[in-house]
């Protein structure tokens, strides 16, 4: 099972859901994380830490540790 | 419920973080509260009333942006606070104004869904309909208004300025009604959910008396997270009130709900959200292709942050702003301080011309103009950082700074969110410490706190300023830098550099449990709104006159009275020195005032670090404001000088002599050591009072004095000692 921080910038992946207890798994699915919907990975931060990902026509960037939470698989048209 | 807090008929503006409400919280009350483009600066509830032809008054509640009534963060805890009265039945607002930014609407849709379960009715303002392009399919909006049961739906534009009248409209017809639209969102189709609720559930029917709908909710968030458990635990800020007892039976009833959930194969932590956007995607129909297409396009600002937030150029172009920013702040000054400067001069003179010899226009020229005019020069240059400050953060550019730097601000123990606060500290340490309730983590944003004052605010920025103008040569070093200016960005970068040290040991004594998480919106730039900018700068420059006008007039006037008296008599003092012959000089009567024993007293205290009893004055009294040992500085020399012409205070300084040694008072030095002196010390009361307010115990102020007091110390010590020995040699 793949996880965001798998993917390079430019991949589309399809959100399957979160691993382990994580407590900020709440707060993204009110933004919108939700199982099936799409994101693209925009960037890696300078340094590194952080990832940048557009999802429901908006930007957010998490930390790169509570990517790989989130459970994805590779989008295909 | 309590018929007096309800008299007052208001509407309550409720959205995401970055979606125009505080634009639109403008043009509803014509105020001009502060716009920003960074998500959550909106840290307090605010109150206008609403501009209108009727009657009838109506105030518009103004509240932080939130991605949801359950907090994440301090901030969102003032939402999800005043929406719990609310659900107690206190102090309902007649309406709620739901502002979503419409390039983004599912999103944005989620909170207003939340809203929609209250009972109240839900006007839509769909705002930024000028950014909605041809990839972005809105749906009608009579359906919205239909489906999700809003009293109206308003497309408009908050920034473009229409739209407005047509919320206005829809906020009377909301208030003459009344009557909520019936919502269609139902729980219905997930009646296996509400039976793993049902003992939450009917308790919380039975003790709240809620209706069935509230109370499914209720325990949906309740099962999300504990700070939906801790809204019902005191103390809060809220109006409603529980006893510890109804805490425990809604904890245990929430963890069995808990297990029920789990065993179910459900995540309860997603569960309210998994099951709204669910019935929200369905809704709007957004194909997968159709999404798809979304994320594939760049947007500008993703091709402006190809380069702003670049591994390597953008750093760079971070480190070129703040180099420029402050070089600015010398170059873009030199003219208006010149006129200002000037004008304070003839004023001075003009009232020694006029006014006839006395104890009063002693008082005027030496006290009010000359101390006040000390300080009312370097007006220009705090409005210079505050304008590039307000530009950064409104353009969208400080979020990026956010993200660029999370990495290194996790390793010294702060927070990517510290850099605003912190760079904001560079104008107030107010705001800043108020900004760092975004931050979600407690041990974080104690760092936080902790650490600003050591960022060098706009009041620190006239002592710079006054000594390096006097004491560092105008030189252009490496062909373009200006010596001044760099002088100053070295003392900006001490205290921001040993901010970081100082974050690093304080993170290791701070015990807190919880973990940090970092999420942030990157939202579209935007070129700033010049009138909210102007505004902005406005604001400040008003609040350092209003300083100037009302502490450091009333500091000057009691320091001219403490300079001046008792009055030696000229010729008593001329006695004693032909007695004494072996003293050269002339003891000028303001070393026998009350000031200058004052001054005198603590002289060996200061003495090791190079600062003169006058000094020492200038440090008591700027415990008030750091900009008022300026104005101290000045009154003294006023006086001590023979009062037949205003004087140069830098002047002043320069021919100073110390009759015990001879020697210039005042040198590079010396200049030196008091800035570094100002750089660390702990000299502004209103700081202390807002940090013991954030944190809830004077234990933290105190340390905050104690720790910054010493490194004041030290590093003066170090400075003007070292300076001293390396001078020997």
């Amino acid at each position: 099972m793949n996880s965001i921080a798998d993917f390079a910038p430019g991949d589309i992946a399809t959100i399957i859901g979160f691993t382990g207890g994580m407590e900020l798994q709440s707060r993204l699915v009110e933004m919108g994380f939700v199982p099936g919907i799409q994101i693209r990975i925009v960037k890696y931060a300078p340094w590194e830490g952080l990832v940048e990902l557009k999802i429901r026509n908006y930007h957010v960037s998490i930390r790169i540790k509570d990517a790989e939470n989130i459970k994805v698989k590779k989008y295909e048209s | 419920m309590n018929p007096e807090v309800t008299n007052q008929k208001y509407v309550a503006l409720i959205g995401n973080p970055n979606c125009g409400k505080t634009a639109v919280f403008n043009h509803l009350t014509g105020m001009s509260q502060k716009v920003s483009n960074y998500p959550g600066i909106t840290v307090e509830k605010k109150i206008g009333k609403l501009k209108s032809d009727s009657d009838e008054q109506v105030n518009v509640l103004d509240l932080p942006g939130t991605y949801s009534i359950t907090p994440e963060s301090i901030d969102e805890r003032v939402v999800a606070e005043q929406v719990m009265d609310w659900i107690h039945g206190i102090n309902k607002p007649s309406a709620i104004i739901s502002v979503v930014d419409a390039t983004n609407l599912s999103r944005n849709l989620y909170l207003t869904t939340q809203l929609l379960d209250l009972g109240i009715p839900v006007i839509l303002a769909l705002n930024m309909m000028d950014r909605v392009n041809d990839k972005i399919v809105l749906p009608e909006f009579e359906v919205l208004k239909g489906k999700f049961g809003f009293s109206a739906v308003v497309p408009m534009s908050a920034l473009g300025g229409w739209g407005m009248d047509e919320l206005k409209t829809a906020i009377q017809t909301a208030i003459t009604c009344r009557k909520p639209q019936k919502s269609k969102m139902l729980f219905s189709s997930h009646m296996e959910i509400h039976e793993l609720l049902d003992p939450l559930v009917e308790f919380l029917q039975r003790q709240f008396d809620y209706t069935p709908r509230i109370a499914r909710v209720q325990a949906l968030r309740l099962i999300t997270r504990q700070s939906a458990v801790d809204l019902y635990r005191p103390p809060h800020s809220g109006e409603h009130h529980f006893s510890m007892e109804i805490v425990h039976e809604i904890e245990k009833l929430r963890e069995e709900a808990v297990q029920a959930v789990k065993k179910a194969g459900l995540n309860h932590r997603t569960l309210e959200a998994t099951i709204r956007y669910n019935w929200l995607d369905n809704l709007l129909q957004q194909s997968e292709k159709k999404e798809v297409d979304v994320l594939k396009r760049k947007s500008r600002s993703e091709k402006l942050d190809n380069i702003l937030t670049h591994r390597i150029f953008g750093p760079i172009i971070f480190i070129t702003l703040l180099i420029f920013i402050f070089q600015s702040i010398f170059n873009w000054s030199a003219y208006p301080m010149k006129w200002i400067d000037a004008g304070i001069g003839l004023i001075g003179n003009y009232i020694l011309d006029i006014m006839s010899s006395g104890i009063l226009r002693d008082l005027i020229v030496e006290g009010v103009i000359g101390g006040v005019g000390a300080i009312l020069i370097f007006l220009p240059q705090i409005l210079i950082l505050v304008f590039f400050i307000t530009m950064l953060e409104d353009s969208g550019y400080m979020s990026r700074v956010a993200f660029m730097l999370d990495k290194f601000m996790t390793k010294v123990g702060l927070h990517g969110r510290s850099v605003l606060p912190l760079m904001s500290g560079y104008a107030c340490a107010i705001p800043g410490i108020m900004a760092t309730r975004t931050i979600d983590s407690w041990k974080e944003r104690l760092t936080t706190i902790m650490v600003l004052p050591l960022m060098s605010c706009s009041a620190r920025l006239p002592v710079y300023a006054l000594m390096i103008g006097a004491f560092i040569p105008a030189r252009k070093v490496f062909g373009l830098l200006n010596l001044q200016g760099l002088t100053l960005i070295l003392m900006y970068f001490l205290g921001t550099f040993t901010a970081f040290v100082v974050a690093k040991i304080f993170s290791k004594f701070i015990k807190v449990k919880g973990q940090s998480s970092f999420v942030m919106e990157l939202p579209p730039y935007r070129i700033p709104l010049m009138r909210s900018v102007l505004h902005q700068v406005y604001m400040r420059g008003r609040l350092f006159l209003f300083n100037a006008g009302k502490i450091i007039m009333a500091v000057s006037i009691v320091l001219w009275f403490l300079a001046s008296f008792p009055k030696t008599p000229a010729n008593i003092a001329d006695n004693t020195n032909k007695a004494n012959s072996d003293i050269i000089e002339i003891v000028n009567p303001i070393h026998n005032s009350y000031a200058g024993k004052i001054g005198h007293a603590i002289e060996p205290i200061i003495a090791p670090l190079g600062f003169d009893w006058k000094i020492g004055v200038g440090l008591i009294t700027s415990f008030a404001a750091r900009e008022v040992i300026i104005s101290t500085l000045a009154t003294i020399y006023n006086v001590e000088g023979d009062g037949k012409n205003m004087i140069s205070l830098s002047e002043s300084m320069k021919n100073d002599i110390n009759p015990k040694t001879g020697l210039p008072v005042f040198s590079t030095l010396v200049a030196l050591s008091l800035m570094v002196f100002f750089v660390y010390a702990a000299q502004c009361m209103a700081t202390f009072a807002i940090v013991r307010h954030e944190t809830n115990s004077w234990k933290w102020p105190l340390i905050m004095i104690a720790y910054m007091t010493s490194l004041a110390y030290v590093a003066s010590f170090i400075v003007y000692q070292g300076g001293t020995l390396i001078g020997k040699f």
